[in-house]
């Protein structure tokens, strides 16, 4: 009997939205719980429950899980999502830090100031169009096959998806000049979990708004 | 037939130094390439040599590895010091990634004003030992065995010892208050590979110094406003 994996942090995206992402392109559903105040979060440090006092935490299998990529290698390899071998895993774990550094700039920009949005956005763009976008891109066209890695889907496919819609959504255009990663896209918008987590109604969280940057100030007090 | 890993990366300790642990713990030799000047890098860079443009860079079993969780992950996996099973390498990715954060805090700090240096310093060490050293010790006491995971040496103890050496490097008190780490700390530095890497002569970078700030600073065209945390 293996109850659903529990995921505890706040009502938005964050740090936890890749969990959810790989989670749900897996088919497995969970529970959340949304933490609202600092004290709340106190109490979980205090009942021993987070290792180093931060989340995301996601309690699965038994195990109290906390830092993302313990939480999300240990997803992936649970679900075939990490490539057959050492060195498939290998590949997965260049793409998927590649793109999470990309990612990171994302994470970042709804706590940067408003008179440096602009610039902000145009930093995501730049490294999105000149740096990451055309790794994966090249990746698609030389091996023509659908997925990044071993000719079938793994997280490395999971996290590009995720960054792609992350970053268009606020460089809408991002993907002219990407012709692959259009297709790609398609692809994997196409696939039954990964349609479905893009649905109304499923557990993936809005964009970030200032009621999010609102919470995450309180309860993290950011240090 | 395989060569030795071929590890490219600048003269200061900063994301390379994990990788180099990691290997002469496991006892495997490796050659260095130190970029010099921001040519090495460019050279590096129209290669097609870096993935995403960056080092550290390792070559290694016919890859070209970028991205440090990446390369550390390869290594670990390889040389069997990732646990038995995926429960044990959640428990040492999750002990690792407290270990990364706490030592990612020093990452910028030769480049750090004097004066920003000893507020970074301060703000580490508080670090250590209100959150980062009582959770590994509260591991160790909890099973009261010699390694953090499964009685066996991982790659989750020899990042941990890399993380006290240079917490005590700040303060050399550190371990004060954490019996368990102290016991930890002499046990892992006199396993043979582990010893052999903090004798003098080995690879292991000492503490980066000014000398090298500029020229970093110049190679990677990064570091250059620096704050403190």
């Amino acid at each position: 009997m293996s109850e659903k994996p529990r995921l505890t942090y706040i009502n938005g995206r964050g740090r936890m939205e890749s969990i959810r992402w790989l989670l749900a392109a897996a088919g497995v559903e969970f529970e959340e719980i949304f933490l609202q105040t600092r004290e709340q979060l106190l109490k979980l440090g205090q009942d021993g429950s987070l290792m180093f006092h931060q989340l995301p935490l996601v309690e699965i299998d038994g195990m109290k899980l906390v830092q993302c990529r313990a939480i999300l290698s240990y997803i992936a390899g649970k679900y075939n999502l990490y490539g057959k071998d050492l060195k498939e895993r290998a590949l997965i774990d260049m793409y998927v830090e590649g793109i999470s550094d990309l990612m990171q700039l994302i994470l970042m920009f709804p706590f940067s100031p408003p008179e440096a949005k602009e610039k902000n956005i145009a930093t995501i763009a730049e490294k999105a169009t000149e740096r990451y976008f055309p790794v994966f891109e090249k990746v698609l066209k030389q091996h023509g096959q659908d997925f990044l890695v071993g000719n079938r889907f793994s997280w490395a496919d999971v996290q590009l998806m995720e960054a792609i819609l992350a970053v268009e959504e606020k460089v809408p255009s991002v993907l002219s000049g990407f012709p692959q990663l259009q297709a790609f896209k398609t692809k994997m918008s196409n696939m039954p979990t990964i349609k479905k987590f893009l649905q109304p109604g499923s557990p993936r969280k809005p964009p970030p708004d200032e009621n999010y940057v609102a919470t995450v100030m309180k309860i993290f007090k950011l240090d | 037939m395989s060569g030795k890993p071929v590890l490219h990366y600048v003269s200061v300790r900063g994301r390379m130094e994990p990788v180099k642990w990691l290997l002469a713990a496991a006892g495997v030799e490796f050659e260095e390439r130190i970029l010099k000047t921001k040519d090495d890098l460019q050279k590096l860079r129209t290669d097609g040599c870096l993935l995403f443009q960056q080092v550290p860079m390792v070559e290694i079993d016919g890859m070209k590895m970028v991205q440090t969780r990446a390369i550390l992950n390869y290594i670990a996996g390889k040389y069997n010091l990732y646990g038995k099973d995926l429960k044990e390498r959640a428990l040492i990715d999750m002990y690792v990634g407290g270990t990364d954060d706490l030592m990612g805090f020093l990452l910028s700090f030769p480049f750090l004003s004097a004066e920003d240096k000893v507020k970074q310093c301060a703000f580490v060490v508080q670090k250590a030992t209100s959150r980062y050293f009582p959770a590994y010790e509260k591991v160790l006491k909890d099973h009261g065995q010699d390694f953090l995971v499964g009685n066996r040496l991982s790659w989750a103890d020899i990042h941990l010892l890399e993380a006290i050496l240079m917490l005590e490097e700040k303060k050399s008190d550190a371990l004060s208050g954490f019996p368990l780490l102290q016991a930890f700390k002499k046990r892992i530095s006199s396993i043979p590979t582990i010893k052999k890497f903090l004798a003098p002569g080995s690879k292991r970078k000492p503490i980066s110094d000014d000398k090298y700030v500029e020229t970093v600073r110049r190679v990677l065209r990064m570091y250059y406003d620096v704050k403190p945390n």
